[in-house]
C-alpha cells in the first residue's frame, strides 16, 4: 500500500486552531491568493487553472476551466457555488464549509474576478446549520477585511457575494435545479437545451456553477501555479482530492490524497486512511463514487482513483464517496436502501424517474420481504432498463436531469453480482441476513 | 396566527435587497417565518407573499417542495434521525427504533407533551460518524442508544439551550453588509 507524499491542499488548513474564523486563516496564507489573483489578467488566472486540469469535485468532473471558457459574452455574468452536497455517503463539503469557509471564499473571489462576474452566490445545503452560521460570520469578516465589497484590497475591483440557505432537495444539487431553487422556485431541473447554465444559467444571464471543493482549490492554484498542480496525479486526474470514505471501515472519515497514485485499496485499507474492515471481515462489494454510481467488487481494489480509468470499468469516482459494504451486508437491503432515495428525491417531472422509482422500490422491498418471485428480477432488470437504456455507464438519458438514470445504478449492480442472494430470498422467503 | 413582525419584516427587506430579482429571497425568507413561528403559518406565507409581489400559492408552491418547511406545526425538538446507506450500515434503522420506543412515537409523529417530533431523514453528511442525527438541524455523530437517551434527557432539561435552538431557527449569524458593489443589472424579462 502506498500512501503518497503530495502536499494536502484543500484541506491544509483542517484542524487549525479556530481554522473557520479570518484570523485563523490569515495566520496561514489566507487571501494571499486573492491578493495575488488581483495583479494579474483575468485570463491568466484562468490559463493556471486550465493547466492546473482542475476537474470539477462535484460529482460531473467537468474541467472547471472549460467551464469558464464557455460563458456566453453578455452581461450580466452569474457565479454559483454549489454546496448543497446530498449525495448519499458524500461529506467532504459539509466539513469544508464548517471548517475553512474563508478558504471557499477566497476561491469564490478569485473565480468571479477570473469570470467577470457581477455577482456571486454561495448556496449552501439547508441542513448544515452550523454551516451557514460560520459562513455568515466568515463573509461578514471578509468584507470588514476588504476581500468583498466596493474596490478589493485597493485593485479597483468591486464585487459582492451572497450566501444562499437552501431548504432540503437533493435534486437542488443538479445545477439547474439549483439556479430553479435560488430563483425562489420549486428545484425542477430544466429542460435541455440549452445544455449549459454558461449560456443561459441564473435568471437566463450566463451563469458558472462551481462545486465548493473545487473552489476551495483555487487559492492554492493561484499561489503555486496550475503546472505545480498538475505535477500531482496523471492524466488528467490531477493534484489531490477528498475521498469520503464511510460504511463498514474502521476508520470512516474524509482523506485528501493524490489522483492516480493512490487506490481504492490504499483509501480502504491503509491505516492512516479506512484502516481495513471492521472485525477484519472480508469485503464484499464497494460504492466507489456515491449512491448514483455503479458498484465495484473486491477484484477492482487496486484500480487507482482516475476519473477515467473507472470510467472504462464501467463507474464513476463521482462525488469521490467510498462505501465499503462487508460480508454480512444484505445486497437486497442496500439496493432497496438506495432505491427509496432516490425515490423519494424525484422531484416528479418525468414518468420514469417518478413511477420507476416507485416501482423498483416496492419490488426490492418485497424481495428483502420474502414474498418476492424469481420473476421479479427479470422485471427489476426490465424496468431498470427502460429508465437507463443498455445499463452502462454514463447512463442513456430517458429524462431532464441524471437523478431517474441514476436509480438503475446500485439495482443492476446487485443483481449482476449476487444473483444467486436475490434467489435465495425468493426460495427461502425470508432475507438470509436477517438477525 | 401572525405575520411576520417588524423586526422580520425588515429583516426580509434587507434579503430582498441582496438579489437582482426578488423572488430569489423567498426560501431565505421562508426560513425567517418559520424561525419566528416554528412552522410556516397561513398568515406568514400570505405575507411573504405580499413582501415578494407573488401569490399565497406560489409561496406555498415552492415551500411544499423542501423538506425543511413545515406547513404544520411541530414539537419544540425536530429529532431527524438518517437511515441512508452509510447510517443503515452502522445501526441506523436500529437507532431509529429505539429511538421511536423511547419517545414513544412512530417517525413522522411528535410526543404528546409537544416536545420532540421525530423523523426518519434522507443522508445529512455526516457518513464518517454514522449513525448520526440532528436535532433542530444541529449535527449528533456516533449515536449510541445511550447516547440518545442522554441527548433526550439534555433536551427536556433544558441544558441544550445554547447548542440546539428552538425548531426553525437556522443561522444565528446576520449578515452585516447590503451590497456594495452595486446591485448587478438584472438580465431583463419577468421572473
Amino acid at each position: 500500500m502506498t500512501v503518497s507524499d503530495a502536499p494536502k491542499i484543500v484541506t491544509r488548513h483542517v484542524g487549525n486552531h479556530e481554522s473557520w474564523t479570518l484570523a485563523g486563516y490569515l495566520a496561514s496564507d489566507g487571501y494571499q491568493g486573492l491578493r495575488k489573483a488581483l495583479s494579474m489578467a483575468p485570463e491568466e488566472i484562468a490559463e493556471e487553472v486550465n493547466k492546473a486540469n482542475l476537474l470539477g469535485r462535484g460529482g460531473a468532473g467537468f474541467e472547471a476551466g472549460r467551464k469558464w471558457g464557455m460563458l456566453r459574452k453578455a452581461e450580466p455574468i452569474y457565479l454559483v457555488i454549489n454546496g448543497d452536497e446530498s449525495e448519499p455517503a458524500t461529506f467532504k463539503d459539509h466539513m469544508l464549509i464548517e471548517q475553512d469557509p474563508h478558504q471557499i471564499i477566497e476561491g469564490t473571489l478569485i473565480t468571479a474576478y477570473a469570470v467577470r462576474a457581477t455577482q456571486a452566490f454561495i448556496f449552501i445545503r439547508g441542513e448544515f446549520a452550523l454551516g451557514l452560521e460560520r459562513m455568515t460570520s466568515a463573509l461578514n469578516e471578509a468584507y470588514a477585511h476588504g476581500a468583498v465589497g466596493r474596490d478589493v484590497f485597493g485593485s479597483g475591483w468591486s464585487i459582492d457575494v451572497v450566501v444562499h440557505p437552501g431548504a432540503g432537495a437533493y435534486i437542488c444539487g443538479d445545477e439547474t435545479g439549483l439556479l430553479e431553487s435560488l430563483e425562489g422556485k420549486r428545484g425542477f431541473p430544466r429542460i435541455k437545451p440549452p445544455y449549459f447554465p454558461a449560456a443561459f444559467g441564473l435568471y437566463q444571464a450566463p451563469t458558472v456553477v462551481n462545486n465548493v471543493e473545487t473552489m476551495s482549490n483555487i487559492p492554492w492554484i493561484v499561489l503555486h501555479g496550475g503546472d505545480t498542480f498538475a505535477s500531482y496525479g496523471e492524466g488528467r486526474s490531477t493534484g489531490t482530492r477528498i475521498f469520503a470514505v464511510s460504511g463498514h471501515v474502521k476508520r470512516p472519515g474524509n482523506y485528501e490524497v493524490e489522483m492516480v497514485k493512490t487506490t481504492f485499496r490504499d483509501l480502504m485499507y491503509a491505516p492512516v486512511y479506512g484502516a481495513g474492515i471492521r472485525g477484519d471481515r472480508q469485503l464484499k462489494a464497494f460504492i466507489p463514487g456515491g449512491a448514483s454510481s455503479y458498484w465495484f467488487g473486491p477484484q477492482h481494489l487496486d484500480l487507482p482513483l482516475d476519473q477515467d480509468e473507472v470510467q472504462k470499468n464501467g463507474t464513476m469516482l463521482g462525488s469521490g464517496s467510498i462505501v465499503a459494504m462487508d460480508e454480512t451486508t444484505c445486497m437486497v437491503r442496500a439496493a432497496w436502501r438506495i432505491t427509496r432515495f432516490f425515490h423519494k428525491e424525484s422531484c416528479g417531472q418525468c414518468t420514469p424517474c417518478r413511477e420507476g422509482g416507485g416501482w423498483l422500490e416496492k419490488i426490492l422491498a418485497r424481495i428483502e420481504a420474502g414474498q418476492g418471485r424469481e420473476s421479479d428480477l427479470d422485471l427489476l432488470m426490465d424496468a431498470c432498463d427502460n429508465i437507463a437504456p443498455g445499463l452502462t455507464w454514463p447512463p442513456r438519458q430517458t429524462t431532464i436531469c441524471p437523478l431517474g438514470p441514476s436509480i438503475p445504478s446500485s439495482i443492476a449492480s446487485a443483481i449482476r453480482m449476487f444473483r444467486d442472494e436475490f434467489l435465495v430470498h425468493v426460495k427461502e422467503g425470508a432475507c438470509p441476513h436477517a438477525d | 396566527m401572525p405575520r411576520l413582525t417588524p423586526d422580520n419584516t425588515h429583516r426580509a427587506r434587507d434579503l430582498i435587497a441582496l438579489y437582482p430579482r426578488s423572488r430569489s429571497a423567498l426560501i431565505p425568507i421562508l426560513h425567517i417565518a418559520q424561525e419566528q413561528d416554528g412552522y410556516l403559518t397561513e398568515e406568514a406565507m400570505a405575507h411573504v407573499a405580499e413582501l415578494l409581489d407573488l401569490t399565497p400559492a406560489e409561496v406555498r408552491g415552492t415551500a411544499t417542495f423542501y423538506d425543511m418547511f413545515f406547513t404544520e406545526p411541530v414539537g419544540r425538538y425536530l429529532v431527524s434521525i438518517c437511515t441512508n446507506i452509510a447510517c443503515m450500515l452502522n445501526g441506523g434503522y436500529e437507532l431509529l427504533e429505539h429511538a421511536e420506543s423511547h419517545l414513544g412515537v412512530r417517525a413522522g409523529a411528535t410526543t404528546p407533551d409537544g416536545h420532540f417530533t421525530l423523523e426518519e431523514v434522507e443522508c445529512i453528511a455526516l457518513c464518517g460518524n454514522a449513525p448520526c442525527l440532528t436535532v433542530n438541524w444541529r449535527f449528533f455523530g456516533d449515536v449510541t442508544d445511550e447516547r440518545f437517551d442522554q441527548l433526550v434527557a439534555d433536551l427536556r432539561a433544558d441544558r441544550l439551550e445554547g447548542s440546539v435552538p428552538p425548531h426553525g431557527t437556522l443561522c444565528r449569524v446576520r449578515r452585516e453588509v447590503g451590497l456594495e458593489a452595486g446591485r448587478a443589472a438584472d438580465a431583463g424579462g419577468a421572473s
